[in-house]
C-alpha cells in the first residue's frame, strides 16, 4: 500500500463518520426547517411574531449579563491568583475549575439549593426568599457555568502579560485603578472578547440549566424544546436550532481566532 | 500582603466567587447524607438515601458507564487515525476537516439531537437502541479526541521520523504502529479521559435522544430533580460527583502533560 492510499484510509472512517451523522443530519434539520406552514418564511416568523422575539430578546438580554458578569468576577479573580503567591491559592484556584465537570442540570440544582424553597438563602432570610425558578436563577445558573471557563481563558492570556508594565505605570503614579484601564484591561483584550465570546455562546445554548430552572422562563433553548416535544412545530424548532447554531458557531469562531483557546462548552 | 484597598477588594471578590462556586456544591452533599435535609444535620447522618439511589439508579449508572466505555473505543478508533492523517497532510483541506468536524463544540446538543432525529428518527430498530445515544455521545467528544492527538502529532517531525523508519523498510502499518502511536501516547491519554468524562456527564444531546428504557446518569439526574425529594435527587448527585470528579482531575493533569510535550 502506498503512502497516500494509506493516509486517505486513515481519513475515511472520519468521513463516513461526519457525513453520515453530521453533514446529512445538519442538511436534513435546516430543509425541515422549510417545510411547515409557513414556508422559509419561518425564518421572517421570528422576528415578527412577539412570542419569539421576545424569547430571542429575553435569551440575549440574559446572556450579556452573564457574560460581562463572569467577565468581571473571573478577570478580577484570576489577576489576583497569577499575582499572589500565598497559602491556599491552589485550593482556590481548583474550587473555581473544578465546576468544569459539571453538567448544566446539575448546576441548575445547585441553584435550586441556594434559591429554591428548601433553598439556603430562604432559610437563613426571614420571609419568602425564593429566586432559584427566575431569570435572577437561570442568570447564576450561567455564571456558575462561565466562570471557571473564562477564568481558565484570562488566565492563560496574562500569564504572558508583561508585569513590569504594571510595575511602571504605578512608579509613573497611576493609582491601581488606572493601572487596570491603561495597561491590565487592554492588554487581555483579544482574550477577555474571546472569552466573553464563549460565555455568551454556552449561555446562549445552555439547555441543561434552562431544563432545571426556566420551566416558566422562555429562552431559546427552552422554546425549541417545548416547540419540538409539546407542538410539534417541527419547523420552527428546526428553524430556531439553525438561527441559535449559527450565532454560537459564529461567536465561538470569534473567539478561537482572538485567542487559539478553545475550552470544553459541555453541558 | 494584602495591605492596599484594591488587594483587599480582589480577594473579597476571588472568595466570594468560590463561595458561589463551593458553598452549593457543600449544601448538595450534605443533603445526601442527610436524615432530614429540612430539620438540618441534627436530624443525623445516613447512607440511605445513598442506598436508595443505588436501587432506583444503578442502571442508569451502569448504561453511562458502558456507553462512556463504547464511545471512547469509537472516538479511539475514528480519531487515532484520523489526527495522524490530518498530521501528515497539513493544508487547508485538512483544516476545513477539522473545523467541520469541530461543529459539535459549537452548535448547542440539542440543535444537533434534532438534526439526528430528524434524519433518523423513523429507523426504529437504531431510534430505540442504545447505539443512537452512542451515536450523539460519539459526534460531541470526536473533536476532542482528534484534536487532543493532533496536538501532539503537529508538535513532533513526524516526516523525519517515518522517513528514516521507511529507508529502513517499514511498511506504513508499521510505520503508524511503531512510531505514531508510541509517540502520540500522551494526546491520546489526555483524549481519552476528556471524552470519557464528557460522556459521563453529557445531558443536552442525550435528554433528546434517550428513550423510557435507555436513562443515562444525567438523565437520571434530571429525572430525580424534577420527581425525587431533595435528599435522593442530592445523593443522586453526590454519587455523580464522586465518579466525575477523580476523572476531571486525572483530564486536567494528562492535558496540561500533553500541552507541555506539543510545546
Amino acid at each position: 500500500m502506498s503512502n497516500r492510499t494509506f493516509v486517505l484510509a486513515c481519513l475515511t472512517p472520519l468521513l463516513i463518520f461526519s457525513l453520515a451523522f453530521l453533514a446529512l443530519p445538519l442538511v436534513r434539520l435546516f430543509l425541515a426547517s422549510g417545510e411547515g406552514d409557513a414556508g422559509w418564511a419561518v425564518y421572517l416568523d421570528i422576528l415578527r411574531k412577539p412570542r419569539y422575539l421576545n424569547t430571542l430578546v429575553l435569551t440575549v438580554l440574559v446572556s450579556l449579563a452573564t457574560t460581562f458578569a463572569a467577565l468581571a468576577v473571573s478577570t478580577t479573580a484570576g489577576m489576583f491568583l497569577l499575582r499572589n503567591q500565598f497559602r491556599g491559592r491552589g485550593i482556590l484556584l481548583s474550587v473555581l475549575t473544578l465546576p468544569l465537570a459539571f453538567p448544566g442540570v446539575v448546576i441548575g440544582f445547585l441553584i435550586i439549593l441556594l434559591g429554591g424553597r428548601q433553598g439556603l438563602v430562604n432559610q437563613l432570610t426571614p420571609g419568602h426568599v425564593v429566586f432559584a425558578y427566575s431569570v435572577v436563577g437561570l442568570f447564576l445558573g450561567y455564571l456558575y457555568f462561565s466562570i471557571p471557563r473564562v477564568l481558565l481563558t484570562v488566565m492563560a492570556a496574562a500569564e504572558k502579560l508583561d508585569p513590569a508594565l504594571e510595575e511602571a505605570a504605578r512608579t509613573m503614579g497611576a493609582s491601581p485603578f488606572r493601572v487596570v484601564i491603561d495597561v491590565i484591561i487592554p492588554g487581555l483584550m483579544p482574550s477577555l472578547i474571546a472569552s466573553g465570546a464563549i460565555a455568551f455562546a454556552t449561555a446562549m445554548g445552555a439547555f441543561g440549566t434552562a431544563f432545571t430552572l426556566a420551566t416558566d422562563i422562555d429562552v431559546i433553548p427552552m422554546v425549541i424544546y417545548t416547540e419540538f416535544t409539546l407542538s410539534a412545530n417541527i419547523a420552527m424548532a428546526a428553524a430556531l436550532s439553525i438561527v441559535l447554531g449559527l450565532v454560537t458557531w459564529v461567536l465561538l469562531l470569534i473567539a478561537r481566532s482572538l485567542s487559539g483557546a478553545t475550552v470544553a462548552a459541555g453541558g | 500582603m494584602f495591605r492596599s484597598k484594591a488587594k483587599i477588594l480582589q480577594l473579597a471578590v476571588t472568595l466570594l466567587a468560590c463561595a458561589f462556586l463551593l458553598v452549593p456544591t457543600i449544601l448538595s452533599v450534605m443533603a445526601g447524607l442527610t436524615v432530614n435535609y429540612f430539620q438540618g444535620i441534627s436530624s443525623g447522618l445516613t447512607l440511605k438515601w445513598i442506598y436508595q439511589v443505588w436501587e432506583l439508579y444503578a442502571d442508569s449508572i451502569f448504561l453511562s458507564i458502558r456507553l462512556a466505555l463504547a464511545c471512547l473505543v469509537v472516538t479511539l478508533i475514528i480519531g487515532l487515525p484520523a489526527a495522524y492523517g490530518l498530521a501528515r497532510h497539513p493544508g487547508w483541506l485538512s483544516r476545513l476537516l477539522e473545523e467541520f468536524i469541530s461543529l459539535p463544540l459549537a452548535v448547542p446538543g440539542l440543535a444537533l439531537a434534532l438534526a439526528l432525529l430528524q434524519l433518523y428518527g423513523s429507523m426504529k430498530g437504531f431510534r430505540a437502541s442504545w447505539t443512537f445515544i452512542l451515536v450523539g455521545h460519539v459526534l460531541y467528544t470526536l473533536p476532542f479526541m482528534v484534536r487532543s492527538i493532533l496536538a501532539v502529532l503537529a508538535a513532533m517531525d513526524l516526516k523525519t521520523l517515518e522517513e528514516g523508519a521507511a529507508s529502513l523498510g517499514a511498511t506504513p502499518w508499521q510505520r503508524f504502529r511503531d512510531i505514531v502511536v508510541p509517540n502520540a501516547m500522551p494526546g491520546i491519554l489526555a483524549g481519552s479521559l476528556t471524552v470519557v468524562t464528557l460522556s459521563l456527564g453529557e445531558f443536552n444531546l442525550t435528554w433528546m435522544l434517550h428513550t423510557p428504557y435507555l436513562k443515562t446518569l444525567p438523565v437520571g439526574l434530571a429525572d430525580s430533580y424534577a420527581s425525587m425529594r431533595l435528599e435522593i435527587a442530592s445523593a443522586y448527585t453526590l454519587v455523580f460527583f464522586i465518579i466525575i470528579v477523580p476523572l476531571l482531575m486525572a483530564m486536567q493533569w494528562a492535558s496540561a502533560r500533553a500541552q507541555r510535550i506539543a510545546k
